[in-house]
Formats: structure tokens, sequence, C-alpha cells
């Protein structure tokens, strides 16, 4: 499960430059196809809320490449 | 000392144990109050976008408000930040009253703005200032309930306990769909003149009601004590000095909140938002069902689901969380195409049979064909009635043009469905809602058991928020604008929500533990 779970990890990192990629490619498609205020407004939140949200998809996959998820902590102190 | 020694040996007394209903019922009613604020606004988009933005361009005016929407949701992660942070700083109780009192006074507020007839932009930038308020206030309230119920919790009903907390965001959409559909039929004998006025200014009622209803929850909430194990640790100076450096900043508990976020909250969000204000969106856009029955279907199916939230919740004290939420999320994915297909096909006119002497011509008219000179629109309105007991309203458009050639373009809207139809509309509504009520259920429990006391208010609200209010909150806007990218295909929406959640049910199935934290106290 563990071997599972860190190549699975290499997926999530690269998921989440894709995600961004992908964003932002159909961002500019969509506000050259409609180029009007609303349209800039939208895209514009889409990008600013879920390019971060991406970057924490790789942190999260670097994490799972790893290994931090083999193991989970049971109490508080290993979260110390 | 003594008597919060005393206080906290009595925890597991059977008078305790009657006690925790006070503490459900004063966290339940707060939050409840604080989800019908937030949603009576997204509730009354059109009539809003109708008051507060540049009329002319209804689309421009409907994407303001859903923009102002979206920024509703875009800023709880940053109330989950700042009052996560109270929260854990001084206290879950008078954190949570704080947002209980931020968000009724930005509601009644809106509720007070002026129209932009009156004062121009002033009014949409007013009503955009208050509704950030109101998100930042949401973003802050939910973490504190849900943290508070918990840590009175005993070990083996956390869940049971804390999914009366979860019943309160969709009982709250419920009391919205119930007090606009009141205050649409109460303002004058004649239906027509009363929904016109409330159109015209009634809207606001909804808005005001909310200030009667934080009152009391105040005060009840003052009398309430604060949590016995955060008050443990103020007592023996444990508390955080940092909650954000430590949440976020530490990797051993960074790591547990983006598992929370990928592997729970981001599937639970879209889950919520597709079974609940995307249906009701869908049925009234895309199926064309009328307004208020568009609503009472949406009402009837959290009425008979919401018990569910229980179930689920105490269900999960036995089994462990994990696969209840995970299950939920694939049964949705899964039958999500094929529900919304049911929905399309019990309204649509195909295979219906008109009773032609019931036909009522409404209206018709001529009209110039706007930006086509020549061109003249000749529309007639008719009231179709069909054998099933359904009345559609039929819209038949013939455009003439300049060289007297004619094309006909027929549409239905404003459809009131047959007995039959109508529930069958609300079975498949119940079932999306039952989905809900799986991820929903236990996730409040699943989230506590994460995180230490210490730092518990900030790292799960910041996941959940993000989860729910991110993912899940900018369902109806992604998913429409979807259907306007690929127009030909009007379930093409759908897929925003199954491909987050699919993500989120491969990540929650490898890496999220079905184990049950026994102590919550460290």
């Amino acid at each position: 499960m563990n071997s599972i779970k860190r190549a699975l990890g290499i997926v999530w990192f690269l998921l989440g430059p894709f995600s961004i990629w992908y964003l932002i490619k159909t961002a500019a498609h969509e506000i050259a196809a409609k180029p009007v205020v609303d349209t800039k407004i939208q895209w514009g939140i889409f990008i600013v809320v879920f390019v971060p949200i991406s970057i924490g998809l790789m942190i999260f996959g670097y994490y799972a490449m790893k290994g931090e998820y083999d193991h989970l902590p049971e109490n508080s102190d290993e979260i110390q | 000392m003594f008597r919060f020694l005393n206080y906290l040996t009595s925890m597991n007394t059977p008078v305790q144990q009657q006690g925790i209903w006070k503490v459900i019922a004063a966290s339940s009613v707060g939050t409840l109050i604080e989800w019908y604020d937030f949603y009576i606004f997204g509730s009354l988009a059109t009539v809003i976008a109708d008051q507060f933005f540049p009329k002319g361009n209804p689309t421009a005016a409907l994407l303001a408000t859903l923009a102002t929407f979206a920024a509703g949701f875009i800023v709880r992660p940053f109330g989950a930040l700042v009052f996560g942070r109270l929260g854990d700083l001084i206290g879950r109780k008078y954190t949570f009253l704080l947002t209980l009192v931020l968000m009724g006074g930005s509601t009644f507020a809106i509720g007070l703005v002026p129209g932009y007839q009156t004062i121009g932009f002033a009014a949409p930038l007013i009503v955009l200032l208050l509704r950030l308020l109101q998100g930042l206030a949401l973003g802050g309230e939910y973490g504190g309930a849900a943290t508070y119920v918990a840590e009175h919790s005993p070990v083996n009903r956390r869940g049971y306990f804390t999914s009366w907390i979860q019943t309160t965001a969709t009982l709250g959409l419920l009391l919205s769909l119930g007090v606009i559909l009141l205050t649409r039929h109460s303002l004058d004998a004649d239906l027509q003149k009363s929904i016109a006025k409330f159109n015209d200014w009634g809207w606001r009622i909804p808005f005001w009601v909310s200030i009667v209803l934080v009152g009391v929850s105040i005060y009840i909430r003052l009398k309430m004590q604060e949590s016995p194990l955060f008050t443990k640790l103020k007592l023996e100076c444990k508390t955080s000095k940092n909650p954000l450096k430590e949440s976020f900043g530490n990797k051993a508990n960074l790591k547990m909140v983006l598992l929370a976020l990928f592997g729970a909250t981001m599937g639970q969000g879209v889950v919520w938002y597709t079974g609940q204000f995307y249906a009701q969106s869908f049925i009234e856009n895309v199926c064309k069902i009328d307004f208020e029955q568009s609503r009472t279907i949406l009402i009837w199916a959290i009425v008979a689901a919401t018990p569910l939230f229980i179930v689920f919740g105490g269900w999960s004290d036995r089994i462990g969380r994990k696969w209840i939420m995970l299950s939920g999320m694939l049964l949705a994915i899964s039958s999500y195409h094929f529900i919304f297909k049911q929905l399309m096909n019990i309204s649509d006119v195909k295979g219906k049979t008109e009773i032609v002497e019931q036909r009522k011509m409404l209206s018709r008219e001529v009209m110039p064909v706007p930006d086509r000179p020549g061109e003249f629109a000749h529309i007639a309105i008719s009231e179709v009635h069909y054998t099933d007991g359904a009345v559609f309203k039929e819209v038949v458009t013939d455009t003439v043009k300049e060289d007297q050639s004619k094309t006909t373009k027929t549409i239905y809207k404003d459809k009131r469905l047959g007995s039959g139809d109508y529930w069958t509309a609300v079975w498949w509504l119940f079932v999306l809602v039952g989905y809900v009520t799986m991820v929903y259920g236990p996730i409040a429990a699943f989230l506590v058991e994460l995180f230490p006391t210490r730092i518990r208010y900030t790292s799960m609200s910041l996941p959940y928020h993000i989860g729910n209010g991110v993912f899940g909150g900018l369902t109806p806007f992604v998913a429409t604008l979807l259907t306007t990218i690929y127009v030909n295909d009007k379930l093409s929406g759908l897929w925003y929500s199954i491909v987050i959640a699919g993500a989120c049910f491969i990540i929650g199935a490898v890496y999220v533990s079905n184990k049950i934290d026994p102590n919550v106290n460290d």
C-alpha cells in the first residue's frame, strides 16, 4: 500500500502544474473569445483562487512521494 | 479552579450527557442562522441582480451577482484563518459569538442598502463589501461550532453529536427557501401583485428577519460555557502562541491539513453543492420548471433527507468515518448523469399529450428584432395543459425577415409538473441530498479528530472552507460556465463535480485512515 501511496504521489505532484497550465490556457482562450469585463473578472478569480490550491496539491504529492503518508499520526505528540 | 475541576470530572456523568443537548442546541441554532443569512443572498440572486447591478444586460447582471456570490465563498478561507486563530488564542465561545454578530449585522445591512437606481454604483459596492463580511464571518463560525460540540462529546458518540451541527447547513438553506416563499406569497391577496411587490421591495424582508434570529441566538450563546478542553489547556498555559504557524508552518500538521482538503473536504464540497444548489438551479434554469415548484421540490427532498445526517453521523461512530464519506462520493459521481437526465426527461414536452380544448392564449405581440433592421418577431404565449396534469407556457416566436421569409422557434418555460412527475423529481432530489448526508454527516468528527486541541479551530477550518467554500461554492458558477462553453450538452456542467469528487475519492481511499481517534483531548 505504501508503494501505491508513493507512486500516486508523482501523479498529484504533476497534476498541480498541469492544472495551472490548463486553467491559464482555458482562461486565455475564453477571454480572447469574449473580451468583456465579466469574462476577465470571472477567469481572474478562478486563477487567483486555484493556483495556490494547485501548489498545495504539488506539496501534497511531494509529501506522498517522500513517504510522509506511509504512517499517519495516531496522537498529537506525533504532530509536535 | 476547583469548580472547573469538578466540571471536568462530571463530564462523563449522566447529567453532563443531558447537558450536551444544550450545547448542541445553542451551537446549532447559531450556525443554522449563519447559513440562513448566507444562503438568502444566493437564493435571491436574480432579484438582487435587478436591484443592484446596471440594467440592460441581464446576463452581465446575473454574472455580477454570481461573482459577488463567489466572492462570498472565496473570502471564507480567510475568515477561517482570522477567526480560527482567534478561537485557538482566546477560546471557542467568544470567537463564534463574534462571527454571529458580524454575520447578523451584515445581513441586516444588505436589506437596508438603496438600489442602483437610487445611489448608483455605491449600491453594488456596498453590497459586495457586506457580502465579503458575510463570507468572513461564515469562515469563522463552522469550525468553532463543530469543535465546541466535539470537545463536549463522549468518545463513542462524537460522530452522532457533531452530526447535529452538520444538519444546520442544509436546514439553513431550507429556512431561507421557506422564508422567501412565504414572503413572496404574503405581500398581497393577489399572488401576482404579491410577487411584484416582493421583487420591488419585499425581498428585503428575509434579510431583516435575520436580525431577530441573530438576537435570539446571541442571547443563547452568551449563556454557554467555554469548551472544557480549551479551558483546561488555558489553565495549564498550553494554548498555542501562534496557531497559524503551528498549523501551516509545521510539516507534520500541514500534511494533515492537505490530506483533509484533498482526501475529504474537496469532494464533500462539490457533492454538497451539486446535490442542493446546482440541482435547484438545474431544474429551474435548464428544465425550466417554474420558480415555486423548483423550490418546493428541493424543500421536500431536504425535509425527507435531513434525518440521514444523524443516521450517517451515528453510524460513523461504529464503522469509522472514511468509507461512509467515500461511498457517498462514489455513488454521486457514478449516478449524477443518470439522475440529472431523469430530471430533464420528466420536464420534457415529448411524450406528453396535450388537452387541446384547455389551451389558453395569454398574449400575442409583434416587436422589431434588436440590431436587425427590417426584421420583426411575432411572439405568441399560450398556456398548454397536458393529460398528466402538467401545465407549460409555450412561447412561439415567428421571425419575419425583410424578404418575408419566416423562421419559427418554440420554447417552453414556467413548467408546472403534474403530481406524478413532481414527486418523481422530489425522489431524485432526495437521492442527491442523500449523497450529501453521507459525505457531510461524519465530516465534522473526522476533521476534529485529525488535529490537536490547541490548533484545532485553525487547522480544521481552513481545509473545510477551501473544500466546501471554494470547490463547492463555485460549483453552480463553474457548472453554468461549462454549459455555456459546451452548449450542445446540457449535462456538461456535471463534469466539474465528477472530476473533483473522483480525484478526492482516490486520494481518500488510498491515504485516509478509517481509525477513530479515541482521544481528542490531546
